[in-house]
């Protein structure tokens, strides 16, 4: 296998596809959307709620996708929970960013965990948009639109 | 596994794209279901039009003028031939399928499909051969009916029969599935809707690289395909129409080339196949079919078909041997396209890790998401092998699919 293939699908990758974090709906819910990839079908619903406070205290996701965009999502609902709105909307940003740029990250990937392990996919352009597909449905959510991920 | 009078390494050696290395791999290109590639035979007749024959068609008192009009008409003839049209008039030049599919909708559906018609399609349709039809319909209200398949992925010709009614405008229908492999019995479709005074129009951009099509025989009234997954260049595609009913037809688009006479107060238009080919067409595209469908005519179709029934049945056979893999699509008689799902990994994480073993497979929906529905699939990944593929080739698929496994499992 080529190193960039593992680099892609790592151990960490592949566990949380297999295992993910997160994955129900939430009923009642604050806030949802439907990321959807139009070019593959897949197909993910972010669920969160709100605190009263501003902040998020649950996010979840359900959905049809590989490994890649599942294991995204996966990593996602673990990163944002407690954090403010605002907050969330600047992570969203970042990590899409990381996500998408073929150039080294301006994100420090050395004190990112699990989402550090996202990164082999920028070498994988068909791919990108499987990683950033629950983050941009989350960035919907939270701004109470429904989203188709072109 | 070949016949004698077939010999793939001589075909391969006809096409430069499948010398291609990548990463000391050698390029194994199993999507010949979203296009094929092209013999050098078809570039070169592309190259020398633009190096020695271009010039605009229908248009110059000069030489070279008359020369690329006398190409492109005998490109139209080729075609006739090539589906034993009765008439080069009835062959029109589109973009494609898709176009062609349009065409007809627009044309001959506006006029013909009113409220209280019904148009009847498959469930294994691809979207150019559903999504103009629902288009026509909701805009004159009428409504469409949809034939299922069989467990193994045959149509359902019981259902087929019953859907049909004097109410039947249309039938349309794939001839080959691009998901499934099935090949249509499409002379006995066209046999039950006629009896019910239907008109037929089949989508064959699956079926003409993979042997004979007779349009008389199978006697549809309409059958449309694409250039490009037939060895040919992309942009160039084809409807066949009864003449009769081409005749009848109001024009597509206008502008030039297909009218007779413009005045501002009244303009009439030419007869099929002009009056449905506005503008300067893709004449080097209409070059290059023509130069497809004349390789193709050079090799013995029976042949090609047995080799092709060879690497289906070898690949299946072997695929069928991975743990957890499901192929979707059995009908007797099938194509060499095999969908494929595994139970430990999703479509598009397969396609990655064959692509980085230089097999080229495509991941997806296909364009045929209610067929996709019906399976219970989101998405397959699909090989479709075509008269270049080789038994080595085949083996590097699975032993590929077997590393995603290896990986997933
Ligand atoms: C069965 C079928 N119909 C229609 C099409 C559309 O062809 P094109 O994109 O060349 O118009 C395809 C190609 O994907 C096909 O496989």
């Amino acid at each position: 296998m080529s190193e960039e293939l593992s680099d892609l699908y790592q151990e960490i990758i592949l566990g949380h596809n297999k295992r993910p974090r997160n994955e129900q709906v939430l009923d009642p819910y604050s806030y949802k959307a439907e990321g959807f990839n139009p070019l593959c079908g897949d197909r993910i619903t972010v669920y969160a709620t709100a605190d009263g406070a501003g902040k998020l205290d649950r996010v979840t996701f359900v959905g049809e996708g590989c490994a890649i965009s599942r294991a995204s999502a996966s990593i996602m609902t673990t990163q944002v929970e407690g954090r403010t709105i605002s907050e969330i909307n600047k992570r969203i940003g970042d990590v899409i960013a990381m996500l998408s740029q073929a150039d080294e990250p301006e994100m420090d990937l050395a004190v990112e965990g699990d989402l550090a392990a996202l990164a082999g996919v920028r070498k994988f352009p068909a791919r990108i948009k499987c990683a950033t597909l629950s983050w941009h449905a989350l960035r919907s959510a939270i701004e109470n639109r429904s989203d188709t991920e072109r | 596994m070949s016949s004698a009078s077939f010999d793939v390494a001589s075909i391969r050696s006809q096409f430069p794209i499948l010398s291609q290395v990548r990463n000391g791999k050698p390029l194994v290109y199993l999507d010949n279901g979203a296009t094929t590639q092209k013999p050098q035979c078809v570039i070169d007749a592309v190259s020398r039009f633009y190096s020695e024959q271009n010039a605009n068609i229908h248009r110059g008192a000069y030489a070279l003028s008359v020369e690329a009009t006398d190409l492109y008409d005998q490109a139209r003839a080729s075609v006739a031939n090539f589906i034993n049209a009765g008439d080069s008039r009835e062959v029109i030049f589109t973009r494609g399928t898709t176009e062609s599919v349009n065409l007809v909708a627009a044309t001959w559906g506006r006029e013909n499909i009113a409220a209280g018609s019904e148009i009847l399609l498959t469930v294994m349709e691809h979207h150019a051969n559903i999504v103009p039809w629902q288009r026509l319909a909701e805009s004159v209200g009428t409504t469409l009916k949809v034939v299922d398949i069989t467990s193994d992925g045959a149509l359902d010709l019981e259902q087929f029969e019953h859907l049909l009614s004097d109410r039947t405008r249309l039938a349309a229908f794939t001839h080959v599935s691009n998901v499934l492999g099935t090949t249509n019995p499409v002379k006995q479709l066209v046999q039950m809707a006629k009896a019910q005074g239907a008109v037929t129009l089949i989508d064959g951009a699956q079926a003409v690289a993979h042997g004979p099509v007779d349009v008389r025989d199978i006697d549809c009234d309409f059958y449309v395909f694409s250039g490009h997954k037939l060895f040919a260049p992309d942009g160039i595609g084809i409807l066949y129409g009864r003449a009769e009913l081409l005749d009848a037809m109001p024009p597509y688009q206008l502008g030039g080339d297909m009218i007779e006479l413009v005045s501002f107060e009244k303009t009439t238009f030419r007869s099929a196949p002009d009056r449905f080919e506005a503008g300067t067409p893709h004449i080097s595209g209409a070059i290059g079919l023509a130069a497809a469908i004349d390789w193709l005519g050079g090799l013995d179709h029976r042949a090609v078909a047995a080799h092709e029934a060879a690497l289906l049945e070898h690949a299946s056979h072997e695929l069928q041997d991975i743990d957890g893999l499901r192929i979707n699509g059995t009908a007797p008689g099938k194509q060499s396209v095999i969908s494929f799902t595994l139970d430990c990994a999703h479509p598009h994480d397969i396609a990655t890790i064959l692509d980085s073993a230089n097999v080229a497979v495509r991941a997806g929906h296909h364009c045929a998401q209610p067929l996709m529905k019906r399976l219970g699939a989101s998405s397959t990944a699909r090989a479709s092998f075509s008269i270049y593929n080789t038994v080595e080739e085949v083996a590097n698929l699975c032993a590929a699919v077997r590393n995603v496994v290896k990986l997933f499992g």
